[in-house]
């Protein structure tokens, strides 16, 4: 019993009976859904539902741990990327990742939002400036950070550090962006900022974002799929899954009966 | 109310024990340290630094002999000890996490850090003085190498695996490999308390005598040959306190007091640099 639909934007990831296992356990119980490109793509549920889980899976961030396993495919632009010949390297190039907690680097400002851009291999200061100066105005930081670039990161305030991680995931210019409970640890003004960004990427990445928080999915995401116990319930235009959900599952979680 | 009162109570009570207990540990540390200075700093001067090896009976001389080769001893002990204990920390805690051998070499170089310095000195005795026939201020820095190395690769694997996991995927997210992760992200994370474990550790090594006796041994002539027996500030100055000799005793806390103000500014010295870098 699931109600999951066909987008109407082009594909950009095709989901398909997708298992995942840590160790022996059964995590991700065959999902299968497309993510639509260039719109934003939100993954809802209750707490151990795998929804994180499942956004792992689309960066292989999985692998850095012995004993994960996956079954099934995801196609991204009809590749299978977990295909165990796929080269991670560049599939983490094109799909980027933000973390729950600010994850800045014990470096400056602009060595963590160049850093993504040195490992491709780019040395040219210039350009460097360029796109570390593009990648933070994009990410709404650059007014409060260009006199101190120079400065440490981790001195930035958490809001701050969750946009420079923005700004140093969009640097490498990435198809696609996932989001992990991206303002989970924050306060609420920092946490609209984020949202604001999140909805400025629409039109120019798929953006894939983890939230236990069912009014931020519903603010800011074009499709929303509803998770439980590892299996997705129901995949569906926001709006949608959020006034006239199609599963009882998702009508209770969403109206607060459980969760 | 009571209640209230008895838990002020209370506190107060184990405010004042703390802050005795506090001032009770560094009573000892100020009470040899102004001993030292009150009995040796008499004796400290300019001939005491670069002066000669005194001579029996002669009042006249200095440690130079013994200083240069501490340092020497120390400053190679430092360079085997320094790569071999940050690259195995780096193993235990990046490349062999969670295995049964990391776990067995971590518990193992645990045993090592608790093994009797003297038994280290005669470990090294047996396979490098022995075989060569003749003591050497090379074999003192083995010696005390084996005894940092322990002690910086059980820091380093502990500093790192404080580096929180995010941190770590963070920079896989971005593209980087296991190599990049490491130098990059990981090491700059810990770099601090890699720094402090490093200088505790030549700290640590710096005040040995023992793995010293049988390796370096001592020489009572200023040599810059690591193959020769060589003078240590710590064999010295055990050697000089035995002797009969009222200037050769002045000259032994001459020694303490540059040994223990040597290992004080390491220590100032790394913190500084731990702080500067850190702050970068």
């Amino acid at each position: 019993m699931a109600f999951i639909i066909e987008p109407v934007e082009p594909v950009k990831i095709v989901v398909d009976n997708l298992k995942f296992y840590y160790g022996k356990n059964l995590v991700l119980k065959g999902i299968s859904f497309k993510v639509p490109e260039k719109r934003i793509t939100a993954l809802i549920g209750p707490s151990g539902c795998g929804k994180t889980t499942l956004l792992r899976c689309f960066n292989r961030i999985h692998d850095l741990y012995p004993g994960n396993r996956y079954e099934g495919k995801i196609l991204l632009d009809g590749e299978n990327i977990l295909d165990p010949n796929y080269d991670v390297i560049k599939l983490r190039i094109r799909v980027g990742m933000v973390f729950q907690k600010p994850t800045a680097f014990p470096m400056s400002i602009f060595d963590n939002v160049a850093y993504g851009l040195r490992l491709q291999g780019i040395k040219n200061k210039t350009e460097l400036a360029d796109r570390v100066e593009k990648a933070l105005k994009d990410a709404a930081l650059w007014d409060e950070v260009k006199d101190k670039l120079n400065k440490p990161a981790t001195a930035l305030s958490g809001g701050q550090q969750q946009r420079l991680c923005i700004a140093r995931a969009i640097a490498v210019e990435p198809e696609v962006l996932l989001f992990d409970e991206p303002t989970s640890a924050l306060d609420p003004i920092s946490t609209a900022k984020i949202e604001e960004l999140v909805v400025s990427f629409r039109d120019r990445l798929t953006v894939i974002i983890v939230t236990h928080n069912m009014q931020q999915a519903a603010r800011v995401s074009d499709y929303t799929a509803f998770m439980y116990l590892g299996e997705l319930i129901e995949f569906n235009k926001t709006e949608e899954l959020f006034v006239k959900p199609k599963e009882k599952l998702t009508e209770d979680y969403i109206t607060g009966r459980f969760g | 109310m009571d209640a209230v009162k008895r838990r002020k109570l209370v506190n107060g009570i184990v405010l004042i024990l703390s802050t005795l207990a506090a001032f009770f540990g560094l009573l000892w540390l100020f009470w040899i340290l102004g001993t030292l200075l009150y009995k040796g700093l008499g004796s400290l001067s300019w001939e005491v630094f670069v002066g000669d090896p005194p001579a029996p009976g002669d009042n006249t001389g200095g440690l130079k002999h013994a200083i240069v080769g501490q340092t020497i001893i120390v400053f190679l002990a430092t360079v085997i000890g320094i790569p071999i204990g940050i690259l195995a920390g780096t193993y235990l805690s990046e490349y062999g996490k969670g295995s049964r051998w990391a776990n067995f070499i971590r518990d193992l170089s645990d045993v090592m850090m608790s093994i009797p310095s003297i038994v280290v000195g005669t470990f090294i005795y047996a396979i490098m003085v022995k075989p060569f026939g003749h003591f050497m201020g090379l074999a003192g820095s083995v010696s005390l190498a084996i005894m940092m190395i322990p002690i910086i690769l059980r820091t380093t694997d502990d500093m790192l695996r404080m580096v929180p996991p995010e941190l770590r995927e963070a920079a896989y997210a971005l593209g980087a490999t296991k190599f990049k992760v490491i130098k990059d992200v990981v090491y700059r994370a810990a770099i601090t308390g890699i720094v402090t474990g490093v200088i505790l550790s030549v700290a640590r090594i710096g005040g040995e005598t023992a793995p010293l006796l049988f390796t370096s041994f001592n020489n009572n002539f200023f040599t810059l040959n690591i193959f020769q027996p060589m003078a240590s500030l710590t064999v010295t100055m055990y050697d000089y306190a035995m002797s009969p000799y009222k200037y050769w005793q002045d000259l032994a806390w001459a020694a303490a007091i540059i040994l223990t103000f040597g290992v004080l500014g390491a220590n100032i010295l790394g913190r500084v640099i731990a702080h500067y870098k850190f702050k970068k």
